[in-house]
């Protein structure tokens, strides 16, 4: 069996301060490719912490993080940096364009960074997305003149435009009407099905949750529970994955 | 074109109105660098060509710098030892030998020498009783160490020769004694002696102390009035190369131990006036500059402000530090670069404005208006320190923004 594409063994986050915060304390996690997964909880309860973990855009305070069986946890900015650009792709509840380009710049911005592909590549590849969301007279348009359903496309197409192994999404439709978020959530479930790509995403939203195949609760910062659909009722109080423990 | 530099750009774009405060700010300061550097480079350049081209570049007075060693000092050399009453020998002063050391300098390479003897006189004319700074001169010499000739206004060099007891004046002593050529003039030297002289000739250089305070006659003459028959007290020479003087001076010194002043040596005063002026302008470029930082820091600081979300992102997107300190910087440079081509078109139409303006001043030297060198140096030398402070005044506040964690802001903003 091939290393799962993000794996935590022991994680805990602690922020420091006169009073330290616990944000995450020991989990043992490991998700594989292809799966789509959620993550909810309480507000508070460190969902978003661990999310931002697996982003790789925190650092663990203990245990270790792999990403497809490579430890992250050693590795400095500059190597972390790189693989948030190559492997993976952030959907967050605010859409963080960049409000003075289109949406079509806006996709081609992770692009033009990693600078694998022609410029001619690039624009062709952001129509491309642009087009499977249906964004396609969206394409000159800045994120202010867009609806906010439109926008958090164009951010899920941005997410998407070095083709990530994982898309992590925090509350990404927090901002949304219902039906804008069913219709991101349409969009990740495509992905998983056709892209074979791995979506994590934190939700508070249960309809939401209910729509993918893994959902872990978190509880001040401890896994609750993890539960496949097929499994069966949750098992409280056991660790998530048990076999994965070393 | 590339990504930082594109982000950069499109931040500027949509604050035009900052980004041209700013840019004005940097104008500001490279435009006056320029203007003033332009003033004062004139200024000086022409006091010193001024200088150069009138008095001779070189002169050997009758004078040493030390005075001469006493007996005693030889005979106790290590020890301390006091002398009272030392009474400086009466003599004629004068350079000794001059013949010879005239004779000497001539056969240098590159060096016209001029013998003459100064001294002070009263010249009276009707009421008037003006004193002033006799030269006596061999025509013949002097051309050669001088531009005396062609400094004339009114008269010639040769009637020295030609008439009796001819004197040539400076503009301004003229009017002072209120004389016009071929009036004739009481010179009263300190000796004593009365002579009636003719004024052949009038002189105006343009440097002041010369115009107002100096008249040439006959050496011979000016040997008879002042009772030092055969004596010269300087020795004026003129170099090819008029920087070199002082190198040359000193080497005239350590051979003939007479005083021999540089035209730098000479003009110490003033030069020195010139590097308190440049500090002066320096000081005051820097203070535009720096406050052009200002601006470029508040403007910088703004939209880092504006935009710590898309810094957040662009960070969680694989930007590092590095780029992100990039983009901000480059903001700063762009605004440093703008500012600077700017601040040329500012500096050129100052320097333009100036050149028009036409009045009289009496300093130092006399001017119709300002006089203005400016050289591509000058603008290299502003926009080089505009650029530098721009780049300084965007990196404090780059490097904030690169150090900023995406977390904390994606948290914040959710």
């Amino acid at each position: 069996m091939s290393a799962p594409v993000l794996e935590a063994r022991g994680v805990t986050r602690v922020l420091p301060g006169p009073i330290p915060v616990t944000l995450v304390r020991d989990v043992n996690l490991a998700i594989e490719q292809g799966e789509f997964v959620s993550i909810v909880g309480p507000s508070g309860s460190g969902k978003s912490s661990l999310l931002y973990l697996f982003g790789l855009l925190d650092v663990p305070s203990e245990g270790q993080l792999f990403l497809q069986g490579r430890e992250t946890s050693t590795l400095d900015d500059h190597e972390l940096a790189h693989l948030r650009l190559e492997k993976l792709g952030f959907v967050f509840q605010f859409h963080f364009l960049l409000p003075e380009f289109d949406a079509l710049t806006n996709i081609m911005v992770p692009m033009r960074r990693l600078g694998k592909m022609s410029h001619r590549a690039m624009r062709d590849h952001a129509r491309g997305l642009l087009a499977d969301f249906d964004l396609e007279e969206a394409a000159d348009k800045r994120p202010g003149q867009l609806s906010g359903g439109m926008r958090q496309r164009v951010a899920v197409a941005r997410a998407l435009a070095n083709d990530p192994l994982v898309i992590l999404a925090d509350e990404p439709t927090g901002n949304l009407d219902q039906k804008s978020g069913r219709n991101v959530f349409a969009i990740f479930e495509k992905l998983v099905d056709t892209m074979g790509t791995t979506v994590i995403s934190v939700t508070h939203d249960e309809h939401l949750a209910a729509l993918t195949q893994r959902r872990i609760t978190i509880v001040d910062g401890v896994i609750d529970t993890d539960r496949k659909v097929n499994d069966g009722p949750a098992r409280p109080g056991e660790p998530a994955r048990p076999g994965l423990e070393i | 074109m590339p990504l930082a530099l594109d982000i950069a750009l499109t931040h500027l774009l949509t604050r035009k109105r900052q980004t041209a405060v700013s840019m004005l700010g940097v104008a500001m300061g490279v435009g006056f660098a320029i203007a003033m550097a332009g003033l004062m480079d004139g200024f000086q350049s022409y006091f010193v060509s001024k200088v150069i081209d009138v008095t001779p570049h070189i002169i050997m007075k009758d004078e040493f710098r030390s005075p001469p060693v006493q007996p005693a000092a030889l005979r106790y050399s290590h020890g301390a030892f006091a002398l009272r009453g030392v009474r400086p020998r009466d003599e004629i002063r004068g350079i000794r030998r001059a013949q010879s050391i005239v004779a000497s300098l001539s056969r240098r390479e590159g060096l016209a020498v001029a013998p003459s003897l100064e001294g002070q006189v009263f010249l009276r004319y009707g009421s008037k009783d003006v004193g002033a700074s006799l030269i006596g001169i061999d025509p013949v010499r002097q051309r050669t160490v001088s531009n005396l000739e062609r400094d004339l206004i009114a008269g010639s060099l040769d009637a020295l020769k030609t008439s009796a007891n001819g004197l040539i004046v400076g503009i301004d002593l003229a009017r002072k004694l209120g004389v016009k050529m071929r009036d004739t003039v009481t010179a009263v030297s300190p000796a004593g002696v009365i002579l009636k002289m003719k004024i052949v000739g009038i002189f105006r250089t343009g440097l002041i102390n010369l115009d107002g305070s100096s008249a040439y006659a006959l050496l011979k003459k000016v040997q008879v009035l002042q009772k030092r028959t055969n004596v010269i007290n300087q020795i004026n020479m003129r170099l090819k190369d008029a920087d070199g003087a002082r190198r040359v001076a000193a080497a005239i010194e350590r051979r003939f131990r007479y005083r021999t002043e540089s035209w730098q040596e000479a003009n110490e005063g003033v030069l020195g006036v010139f590097v308190i002026q440049h500090a002066i302008m320096y000081a005051t470029t820097g203070a535009i500059l720096v406050v052009a930082c200002f601006g470029i820091f508040n403007v910088i600081s703004t939209i880092i402000f504006e935009k710590t979300r898309d810094i957040a992102i662009l960070k969680s997107m694989g930007f590092e530090e590095a780029d992100i300190r990039m983009i901000f910087l480059i903001e700063g440079i762009a605004v440093g670069i703008l500012g600077s081509l700017l601040g040329w078109a500012l500096g050129y139409a100052l320097l333009q404005l100036l050149a028009s303006v036409k009045f009289d001043v009496e300093g130092i030297v006399k001017l119709q208006g300002f006089v203005l060198n400016s050289t591509w140096v000058h603008y290299a030398v502003g926009t080089v320190a505009a650029m530098a402070s721009a780049a300084f005044a965007a990196y404090l506040p780059a490097r904030k923004a690169a150090r900023l964690r995406p977390v904390d802001i994606i948290r914040g903003a959710a």
